[in-house]
């Protein structure tokens, strides 16, 4: 049963420290995004002072996660959080973790896409730029499903990853492809492999945030089996005879 | 953590919350000791009590919160009949054990006292010695020579956690132990008529952290062998001590569940804004 309608609490400053805290996550949430988003579009443009702008950015995260983290510690150690306030912190402490490690694979996407723009183009890169908005839409779900006690926004993220898995595969095929036409290609086709493939990740890293606020809002977890379609873990190519 | 099927991707092996809900999970022993049927309890025509249902499993823990004037303390009181020293104070219902109303007049209340112990808040050595203080409960139910007075004595105060502490003054004043060894005296005291309930008002309340921690860990000790049940208003102890929780408003059992659950997950809006703190 939800308890939509919180009272505050008798502590006034207590409010004040978890309003704080959500503060810190929205905060650190919308950062994220924004560097997911900014790879892609370095990668797409060729932009490598963009890319640079992210991986300089990523200390930012870094350190948000450790403030999350110590100011969660803290109100741990001197409030004895119960209930639902001790979920929000415990959920605190997951999500801005999960952030932290979705802004390492930003900007490894981003150091990758310096790289792919000394090469020669392979293809059109729509592929990623789907990816990217499939991915950004799941990490704002979930970050907005946090800030606002939204258990369902939260589901509905959490079972939204399988379209990203699709076009996963289709960029794992399109690059298979790439290389197997001209080993030229080799280099930008991994470099593009890894990026597709950390973008995959964020998108994992969401829907881990959106069980996290489900947890967090509700009291009860999603079911161990998350719809998944991510089949490359099997692709087979054969050379051309 | 609860994923039972291997992860190759790291990222979803490190959601969810499966340790704490296994633990929520985890059953309780469902023997109860003692079932409180349809329990009503008047002071004069106040009502403190209203319809409550609970079990008190068989050797297990149950905490009972709620803020002051919810009836916890009242159902402990209800539990060993110490409401009938008061004209006017009645209960109506049943409090089962072994298939009798330990409420009903038919049942002999030295009897019930001796089945059901009590420690208080403050502690309550009686002004004797600290060997007396033991033996006089015991004397009320069983006449035994001095050699076995002596072993349930000992046995008593090693249960208690105070043997090691007093043991080389049995025949000095009860009243010149502190707080905390007065209260595991006074546990010794209910013990040593070998109870099968144990019911603790608040029994740290008065005591400093050091020596509430000894009571908590003896508590523990004590539910090998005794069905615990402790009125606490210190909510992390509840969390602490308790295998199953209840939570008391206005006379009534809002809620009663497993401690983990409770405290992580209440299914009522008013167990929730009671032990977060939100009480307005």
């Amino acid at each position: 049963m939800p308890m939509e309608t919180q009272s505050d609490h008798i502590v006034r400053s207590y409010d004040e420290q978890l309003r704080r805290l959500r503060d810190m996550l929205a905060r650190m949430g919308g950062l994220a995004e924004r560097q997911v988003n900014d790879a892609t579009v370095a990668l797409t443009r060729r932009d490598a002072t963009l890319a640079a702008e992210v991986i300089g950015r990523d200390a930012a995260l870094d350190q948000l996660e450790r403030e999350i983290e110590a100011f969660c510690i803290r109100i741990l150690a001197t409030r004895q959080p119960m209930a639902i306030d001790l979920r929000l912190i415990v959920a605190a402490m997951k999500v801005s973790h999960d952030l932290e490690r979705i802004g390492d694979y930003a900007r490894n996407a981003a150091k990758r896409s310096i790289i792919v723009a000394q090469q020669p183009t392979l293809g059109s890169l729509n592929g990623f730029l789907r990816m990217t908005r499939l991915v950004q839409e799941n990490l704002k779900g979930a970050i907005d499903a946090l800030v606002n006690d939204d258990a369902e926004a939260a589901a509905r993220v959490w079972g939204n990853d399988e379209p990203v898995d699709d076009v996963y595969n289709g960029i794992f095929r399109e690059m298979l492809t790439f290389m197997m036409e001209d080993p030229r290609n080799i280099t930008a086709a991994t470099h593009l492999l890894f990026i597709a493939k950390n973008l995959e990740r964020i998108g994992d890293h969401a829907t881990n945030i959106a069980e996290t606020v489900h947890y967090a809002v509700r009291g009860d977890s999603l079911p161990d089996d998350r719809p998944k379609a991510d089949s490359s873990a099997y692709a087979v190519v054969r050379p051309p005879e | 953590m609860g994923s039972t099927t291997e992860q190759t991707n790291s990222t979803s092996s490190a959601s969810g919350f499966g340790g704490m809900q296994a633990r929520s999970a985890e059953a309780l022993n469902t023997t109860a000791r003692i079932s409180v049927r349809n329990l009503d309890f008047f002071y004069g025509a106040n009502k403190a009590l209203k319809g409550i249902n609970l079990d008190l499993p068989d050797r297990q823990v149950t905490g009972m919160i709620g803020p002051s004037g919810c009836g916890k303390s009242t159902l402990l009181r209800v539990l060993n009949r110490m409401y009938s020293l008061y004209p006017g104070q009645r209960a109506q219902g049943e409090v089962l054990m072994d298939g009798r109303n330990m409420i009903d007049d038919s049942v002999d209340l030295n009897e019930l006292r001796s089945k059901i112990g009590m420690v208080f808040q403050k502690p309550t050595p009686f002004p004797m010695t600290i060997y007396d203080n033991i033996a006089f409960g015991i004397k009320l139910h069983e006449k035994l020579p001095k050699s076995e007075m002596d072993d349930r004595v000992e046995w008593a105060l090693t249960r208690a956690a105070i043997w090691g502490e007093v043991k080389d003054r049995l025949n000095a004043s009860a009243m010149g132990l502190s707080g905390g060894q007065q209260q595991r005296l006074c546990i010794a005291r209910s013990i040593a008529v070998r109870p099968e309930v144990m019911l603790f008002d608040e029994p740290t309340s008065a005591l400093d952290p050091i020596s509430t921690l000894k009571i908590e860990e003896l508590i523990d000790e004590l539910k090998r062998d005794f069905t615990i049940c402790i009125v606490t208003h210190n909510m992390q102890q509840a969390a602490r001590c308790a295998d199953q929780v209840a939570f008391f408003y206005l006379g009534e059992l809002v809620e009663v569940a497993p401690a983990a659950q409770l405290f992580t997950a209440p299914r009522e809006k008013r167990t929730q804004e009671y032990i977060t703190g939100r009480f307005g």
